[in-house]
């Protein structure tokens, strides 16, 4: 079976904005989610910059029960998940009697299981812990959580692969629907932001110290880059069959075309060309693309000089000099296990609303970066078909092709 | 505390954890039902009493 995928809701909770009408303001302007956290300084990070986002009231949506197992990733999650099923124009009691399924990416649950520690540690007593921990403590209490309270019937996983996790969710859901065994998935990525998240990955020394200028720290492909600047919040996609789509009247935002995929095989965090290329490569196979098919490449650049370097090279090497490139994360700073989802949905405004957004605070050029055509500014562009590319810990690697749909 | 102080405390910290109106929560009634108790709660309700009365119920003491 070869069907058609759409996607036909998105939703944001991302630093740049609570919803698509915020962020989409957000990526015409160029502003910055960056602020400088105190509390990161007092328990003794290197870096204290970071993308923010409020730990959301739910009460007004959710029971206690269905509160109280909900850690930071699935709360952020369960916002953008609300936004998405809004306009993708589906709710619960339709949910519940047509199988959906969920795959969403997350890799950590880093401030919950250090809460449910110093209870115990402060308490001396298993049971005076409580009854939400355990499932707080758990990666997949997104999906655990939204699958229960969405009534959904279909597939229910977490997919976590670092920061290539949320669009390796689109690309798994995208083969499951493509491949005729769910008609509607939803997926996304989420990313706790709290200082226990982070502490290990500040001590490596890869995170920017651009305290006195927090919005122009996040440099992705600028010869002045330092390093990159943690984020997080949630971004969730309803992907379904073009079939189901109609059937529904659902909104059609665009068509999947083609999921590429990698894996380095090499050194745990080091980024690799080949590995980077072939995901490329693969993507334009699948989607069944010439290089010359695309308008615009959201890219990973995540604001580390050699990382940046490798994507540029693999950049230059499969799709040329001319493409308008952009990181938004310029703006987001690294939203990790959230990123893949969100540039896929921030892309998907763009396209919709015809321009490129900026990658801010790129000045000068390095050796690689200045081979390709990265886009500094506001730029009125219509774009039909982009890809957006998602690199990970690991070696693990993804690249998403998104077109504008048409009948 | 007196018999009095103990049950106003104990109303107020039920209906705040269990988010049930005080007044609903009566002598009279079925605590499980009225606070709507799955298993789960069950270890919520141990953890809310220890907190705010400074003992750790046992099962026997909820089975009287």
């Amino acid at each position: 079976m070869n069907r058609r995928v759409v996607i036909t809701g998105i939703g944001l909770y991302s630093c740049i904005g609570n919803g698509k009408e915020e962020v989409l303001e957000s990526l015409r302007t160029g502003k910055s989610g960056i602020v400088y956290d105190k509390s990161r300084e007092e328990i003794g990070y290197r870096s204290c910059l970071t993308g923010m986002v409020e730990d959301p009231n739910l009460k007004p949506f959710l029971s206690r029960r269905q509160r109280l197992g909900m850690h930071q990733p699935a709360m952020f999650a369960y916002m953008s998940t609300m936004e998405a099923i809004e306009q993708a124009k589906l709710d619960i009691d339709f949910l519940e009697k047509n199988e959906t399924g969920i795959i969403f990416g997350n890799d950590s649950t880093a401030g919950a299981v250090i809460n449910t520690i110093d209870k115990l540690r402060e308490r001396g007593d298993t049971t005076l812990i409580g009854s939400g921990d355990i499932f707080q403590n758990m990666n997949c209490t997104v999906n655990m959580s939204l699958s229960t309270i969405y009534k959904l019937k279909g597939i229910n996983i977490t997919l976590s692969a670092a920061c290539a996790s949320g669009s390796h969710s689109i690309g798994m859901g995208y083969l499951l629907i493509k491949q005729g065994l769910q008609e509607r998935v939803v997926c996304g990525g989420t990313q706790e932001i709290n200082v226990y998240a982070m502490a290990s990955f500040d001590g490596l020394g890869a995170f920017s110290v651009g305290h006195d200028a927090p919005t122009k720290a996040s440099r992705p492909f600028d010869k002045n880059r330092d390093g990159l600047i943690p984020s997080g919040g949630a971004a969730t996609l309803i992907i379904e069959s073009l079939e189901s789509a109609e059937k529904r009247g659902a909104p059609i935002l665009g068509e999947i075309l083609g999921y590429g995929f990698s894996s380095n095989g090499d050194h745990i965090s080091n980024p690799n060309f080949d590995g980077q290329y072939r995901s490329l490569k693969m993507s334009l196979e699948q989607a069944g693309v010439s290089a010359n098919t695309i308008d615009y490449v959201n890219a990973h650049a995540t604001s580390t000089p050699v990382g940046d370097s490798m994507e540029a090279q693999a950049i230059h090497s499969i799709l040329g000099s001319d493409v308008p490139v952009s990181s938004t994360k310029s703006m987001t700073g690294h939203e990790c296990w959230m990123a893949g989802a969100s540039e896929v949905a921030y892309s998907l405004l763009m396209m919709q609303n015809d321009f490129v957004a900026p990658n801010i605070n790129f000045e000068n050029p390095d050796e690689d970066s200045q081979k390709i055509n990265v886009v500094p500014e506001y730029t009125e562009k219509k774009i039909d078909t982009f890809l957006s590319n998602s690199f990970g810990f690991g070696g693990t690697n993804s690249s998403l092709i998104v077109k504008k749909f048409v009948k | 505390m007196t018999r009095e102080e103990i049950k106003t405390t104990t109303k107020r910290f039920l209906s705040e954890e269990f988010e049930v109106d005080k007044d609903e929560i009566t002598g009279n009634n079925n605590l499980q039902k009225t606070l709507d108790l799955d298993s789960l709660d069950h270890v919520d309700l141990v953890v809310v009493i220890e907190e705010n009365l400074g003992f750790k119920p046992t099962s026997e003491d909820f089975k009287n």
